[in-house]
């Protein structure tokens, strides 16, 4: 035996990670104490911000690691949205048990999506992502008891029945959104981390090699598939409990939760679990900047997603990634020498 | 007889669509580009039969002569500038470069002419009908666009099959190495069925415009229109995607019969019923 074959061993984590998880830590403890310390209309941002985030963590899981490059998941967040006010309204069940039960009824309702639009491929597929979220628009709009094509608002006593005062429930719908933007981190991150996920990293760089290796490729992009558009429901029930409102228009609207979701992960990074972190931070800075612009806001940021594909196609965080070998999630295993 | 009307009815708006489609299918015939802006680009085209007919006072087919070319320019400079740069295997840089573009021109085109709806008037010839038969008449104008149609299809057909530029498509289309080894130079082609293709956009806008009013959102459902038509057809056939075109505008017209409410979705729901019962389509090309 020689010894330099015992003097290296295999690591995930690196120095970077492991500062990362402690800064992580600490960034959480704060944003879950928000309620003590920020404003109202703060709070209102923040939890948006961790909305898009969970949107663009998994559209990133979907059109990065499993090559789905959906335009429609629009379907699954107006979908969630519309279960959680007919779970409320008919049911009478209150929103806290409405929206695991929205994320379950997404995720079957995605099976038999998946099972016709799965026929489709590549750029194809996308736009076939798109007519679904189109026929649950216009059947959507068709319900009148859910208000037909001008929606319906949640009924004051279902709101109140989630907590007695204002803040309260301010503080809930907070923490919900939060936890949400953390539930889907941690899903996609063991995901990753386990065997299904080195079989997705594997489809991603090459679908031949990884068919040849005995992956069955059909199998895995129909759990992500599946497995997304549940936690996309759920984030979609969480973004219409925060409005209290929903009509067909604004809940399957392709400009607000595909264009901008799509944008977020571009310009941070497709295919890292990071990217679509820094990709929302520039994101909302940029919107809280020029929002004043209305329609110039929209262009520029069309201008920039395109300028981003076309001279950094790996996003921010992808071309930082590439240049120095940082990772904050520890995704992918190093060789390191042992110290002995 | 309100049946037979509304297949009749259906049948001519199927001609739009498969001029929706046409140049969908082109592109990817010859690049295996889809291009996500095309419905936009067929907005476009319709806004600058709009400006053109209202600034110069001509008729819209005579502004034709105008959107034409000016859209196949267009197309010929988005391709050599941009475009050509996203091909390579990796189907995520076209998408998403397209996408981008689709959000560009909507809102560039909401910045101009503002959100209200606008029509390109046709004077008489809106209104002109002939009589058929059995109580029905069928407009001059919607009998127009379908034989337009009809022409587009069999001269993309005879340029794809029998020129020496459908050659060159059909070349790079193959095998793109080989292609630029025997002397094509693909950036070039590239650009050329782009501009063939935005050229059908441009007749397909100004159609559009003179049919039903228009507003820069509706970009996206013209392009899901064209992409329906394409599929139902089979992928690579040309004739096929006019026949899309037709199913596609019956279906629509069967529904709204039926309910006004159920127009697009008996469209959507007649191509989800293809896909799940012939999912290469109803007339897929050998290949």
């Amino acid at each position: 035996m020689t010894t330099s074959a015992h003097a290296y061993s295999i690591s995930r984590s690196s120095t970077a990670s492991r500062v990362a998880a402690v800064a992580g830590v600490l960034v959480l403890i704060v944003l879950v104490s928000a309620p003590l310390w920020a404003g109202r209309a703060d709070m209102r941002l923040l939890s948006e911000i961790f909305l898009y985030l969970s949107l663009a963590c998994l559209w990133n899981l979907l059109a990065g690691y499993a090559g789905l490059v959906s335009v429609g998941q629009q379907a699954f967040v107006g979908f969630g949205g519309y279960m959680l006010f007919a779970l409320a309204i008919f049911a009478g069940l209150s929103p806290l048990a409405a929206i695991p039960l929205a994320g379950l009824l997404g995720a079957v309702i995605a099976v038999p999506v998946a099972l016709l639009i799965f026929r489709l491929r590549g750029a194809y597929f996308a736009i076939g992502t798109w007519v679904i979220a189109e026929v649950f628009r216009l059947s959507f709009a068709q319900v009148s008891a859910l208000g037909g094509g001008s929606g319906t608002s949640l009924p004051v006593a279902i709101v109140r029945d989630m907590a007695s005062s204002r803040s309260m429930r301010e503080a809930t719908t907070y923490w919900l959104a939060l936890a949400m933007a953390v539930i889907v981190l941690a899903v996609i991150y063991l995901l990753l981390r386990s065997r299904n996920g080195l079989a997705l990293t594997a489809i991603r760089d090459s679908e031949l090699a990884s068919e040849s290796f005995g992956i069955d490729i059909w199998r895995n992009k129909f759990v992500v598939y599946v497995l997304t558009a549940g936690l996309t429901a759920m984030t979609g029930a969480l973004i219409f409990l925060q409005k209290l409102r929903i009509s067909p228009d604004a809940a399957f609207s392709v400009n607000d939760w595909t264009a901008f979701v799509i944008f977020i992960v571009v310009i941070g990074g497709i295919g890292t679990l990071e990217g679509p972190i820094i990709g929302v931070i520039v994101f909302f800075l940029l919107r809280e900047t020029l929002s004043d612009l209305g329609t110039v806001y929209l262009l520029i940021l069309g201008v920039v997603a395109i300028a981003v594909m076309l001279k950094a196609p790996k996003g921010l965080w992808g071309t930082l990634k590439e240049r120095t070998g940082l990772e904050l999630f520890p995704l992918a295993r190093r060789v390191v020498k042992k110290k002995s | 007889m309100d049946w037979i009307n509304a297949i009749l009815q259906g049948i001519l708006l199927g001609g739009l669509y498969a001029l929706f489609a046409a140049g969908l299918s082109l592109i990817f015939g010859v690049m295996r580009l889809v291009n996500i802006a095309h419905g936009d680009f067929i907005v476009l085209a319709a806004f600058l039969g709009l400006t053109i007919t209202t600034t110069l006072g001509l008729s819209p087919l005579l502004a034709l002569i105008l959107v034409v070319p000016v859209m196949a320019g267009i197309g010929y400079g988005l391709q050599r500038l941009v475009l050509n740069q996203t091909l390579g295997d990796d189907i995520l840089p076209p998408l998403l470069v397209t996408f981008g573009l689709s959000v560009i021109i909507q809102n560039g085109l909401l910045e101009i002419y503002s959100a209200d709806p606008q029509k390109i008037s046709a004077g008489a010839l809106e209104t002109a009908s002939v009589a058929l038969p059995g109580d029905l008449n069928i407009g001059v104008l919607p009998l127009l666009m379908f034989g337009v149609a009809v022409a587009v299809i069999a001269g993309l057909q005879w340029i794809f099959y029998r020129s020496a530029l459908g050659r060159a498509f059909r070349a790079v289309s193959d095998k793109q190495d080989i292609a630029q080894l025997m002397g094509l130079n693909k950036a070039h082609i590239f650009g050329l069925a782009m501009a063939l293709s935005l050229a059908v956009v441009g007749l397909a806008g100004v159609f559009l415009g003179i049919r039903t009013s228009f507003d820069p959102s509706i970009g996206p459902g013209r392009l899901i229109f064209g992409f329906e038509a394409v599929i139902i057809g089979g992928l690579g056939n040309l004739w096929g995607t006019l026949i899309g075109g037709i199913i596609l505008g019956v279906s629509q017209n069967i529904g709204a019969q039926i309910n006004p409410g159920w127009q697009l979705l008996a469209g959507h729901i007649a191509f989800l019923i293809v896909l799940a019962v012939r999912p290469r389509g109803l007339f897929p090309r050998i290949d």
